[in-house]
């Protein structure tokens, strides 16, 4: 039986299509079928031209009105329910919006979900991290409408352009439900810092740090030299060195950007788990036997009060 | 307002799981078990709401074997005024105990269900969603700030941007994130006297739900290895291999 796809993409606050899409379109290559992309928004005007030039797609779904401008989970499963058993497959990125809305879709239908995936081995059967990416369990799914949220870290997205742009379907704006209201929107904490789970180079330190000063004072400017979200070990946390929110690891944020600094961190299996799958990483510490060695592409064993500042001055070169 | 938390008791955040050496699942036994942390912090900002007038009752509540009483007693030495254990031995997906918590808010009818954002065993992120859809109540996930007012919960939750603000109509469902508070410590006295609260005790017949687990997972191996870094000896050299080796700067 042939599948079919679909693919519920995001758009970027400045209303074009987030590069997550390609990475979706590269995992659903492997399940072979039909590829549909749904894009909604209260604005989707350019990110509809934008998906219908994507390779390879059938054909663009456009899901665009008031109601979903603020991506409620409640809203958003209004749009899709109509549309879902027309699929085999319904793929979204695991961000915060569609880890959200995906569960609650999945429920609506009675039928179990796949979290997170990092790999397609066929049409039912994926891929995906469990205790924070310590394990991966290989999961068969056999429901008849398969529901998943992709880790998009783990497929490079697909290149190119399509030949012609694809025919658009505009679907039915969803009426307003009352159950929840966006009054209020923030944009992230650190001013001028991308967010830990969007930042392509991430600067985190460890107890070795020494205070939440020395933090700030060698972790801020090497962070804005590369432009790089901050984050924190847990014994950094507890100890009052950074806020919570910055916490990566098991029980905090699990991130995998392109560069992962280690600073004054030891390496306890918890942070390990949280940014192991970081396509390069490089380690400071004083301590040659860190276990954060083990994992490190690069590993420098000395002073961060000296290295990290000298580190900073090379960059800033 | 009665507040409803449930919880999981996962092996211990500190220690590394291992897959058994047959594939077959995840090493637990003679292992550490304890609550899972996101749904200490559910626990925990119930606690606070009934602290300050808000809540009248805590009641927690645990789904799985003998063991997962543990884990009740546990929330039970924290402040949870009741606890309930729905008891099965058959493996709980995260749909499967959505339709248990489902069935379980229409006997007790809470205004609130406050659950961690995921168990930090299998990750899933699904079942406080799920329980809302089949509840048909609003959500708020990944909570970082929960006031609540009449009628109505504002919860502002963390997102891949920043944060934004929720306003729920309760009845309501909301998932915690790490910012939402620190979880206290049980203290002595508190669980010598949790040992003697009682533990009320359903199954999924008498919720009339079936559990059986949709997903098979067929086997669990550890990730990948890296492959062995290397150790250079100044931020020169370093430098030099993330532009030319790396390609990252």
């Amino acid at each position: 039986m042939e599948n079919r796809i679909l693919l519920v993409a995001e758009l970027g606050p400045d209303g074009h299509l987030k590069s997550s899409l390609r990475s979706l379109l590269t995992a659903a290559k492997f399940l072979k079928g039909d590829i549909d992309v749904l894009v909604w928004g209260g604005d989707t005007t350019s990110a509809v031209v934008e998906a219908q030039h994507l390779p390879g797609i059938r054909q663009v779904l456009n899901g665009s009105g008031p109601t979903l401008a603020d991506g409620l989970a409640e809203m958003l499963c209004a749009l899709v329910r109509p549309l879902a058993r027309q699929y085999t497959h319904i793929l979204t990125a695991a961000t915060t919006i569609g880890k959200n809305w995906m569960p609650r879709l999945a429920a609506l239908e009675d039928v179990a979900m796949v979290s997170d995936i990092v790999g397609v081995e066929s049409s039912d059967t994926f891929i995906r991290p469990i205790y924070a990416g310590s394990i991966w369990a290989t999961v068969c799914c056999p429901e008849p409408l398969k529901l998943m949220t992709v880790r998009t870290t783990a497929f490079p997205g697909t290149e190119g352009e399509g030949r012609d742009p694809v025919p658009v379907e505009n679907l039915p704006c969803p009426a307003a439900l009352l159950q929840s209201t966006r009054i209020a929107v923030q944009a992230h904490v650190q001013e001028g810092r991308p967010s830990l789970e969007n930042a392509r180079v991430v600067v985190s330190g460890g107890r070795g740090l020494g205070s939440a000063e020395h933090y700030e004072a060698l972790l801020g400017p090497l962070a804005d030299e590369l432009n790089a979200a901050l984050g924190a070990s847990r014994a950094a946390v507890d100890l009052g060195y950074a806020s919570n929110d910055v916490q990566v690891g098991q029980t905090g944020k699990v991130v995998a950007p392109d560069l992962y600094i280690a600073i004054g961190i030891s390496g306890a299996i918890q942070h390990l788990a949280g940014m192991q799958t970081s396509r390069v990483i490089v380690a400071i510490n004083k301590d040659p036997d860190a276990p954060i060695f083990a994992v490190a592409d690069y590993g420098l064993v000395g002073d961060l009060n000296v290295l990290v500042p000298e580190l900073t001055a090379a960059l800033r070169k | 307002m009665k507040i409803l938390v449930p919880v999981k008791r996962v092996l211990d955040y500190t220690i590394k799981a291992r897959a058994k050496a047959d594939g077959s699942g995840v090493e637990l036994a003679g292992l550490k078990m304890s609550l899972n942390p996101f749904d200490e912090i559910a626990l925990e900002a119930a606690i606070r709401l009934k602290e300050v007038g808000q809540a009248t009752e805590v009641v927690a509540l645990s789904c799985g074997d003998a063991m997962v009483q543990e884990g009740l007693r546990t929330a039970l030495a924290l402040g949870a005024d009741r606890a309930l254990w729905v008891s099965s031995t058959e493996e709980l997906q995260p749909l499967s105990v959505a339709k248990l918590l489902h069935a379980v808010v229409l006997r007790e009818i809470p205004t609130l269900v406050i659950c961690g954002k995921q168990a930090i065993d299998d990750d899933a992120n699904q079942t406080g969603q799920m329980l809302a859809a089949l509840l048909n109540w609003g959500q708020a996930t990944n909570a970082a700030e929960i006031q609540v007012g009449e009628g109505r919960v504002d919860v502002v939750r963390e997102t891949d941007g920043g944060t934004e603000t929720l306003r729920l109509i309760l009845p309501a469902v909301i998932t915690t994130d790490l910012r939402l508070n620190e979880p206290r410590y049980a203290t002595l006295p508190n669980i010598m006297k949790a040992r003697k609260k009682p533990i009320e005790t359903l199954t999924p017949e008498e919720l009339g739900v079936t559990v059986e687990p949709r997903l098979k997972t067929l086997r669990v191996q550890e990730p990948p290895q890296r492959p062995a870094g290397v150790k250079v000896d100044s931020i020169a050299t370093l430098l030099a291999r993330l532009k030319n080796e790396a390609k990252v700067i």
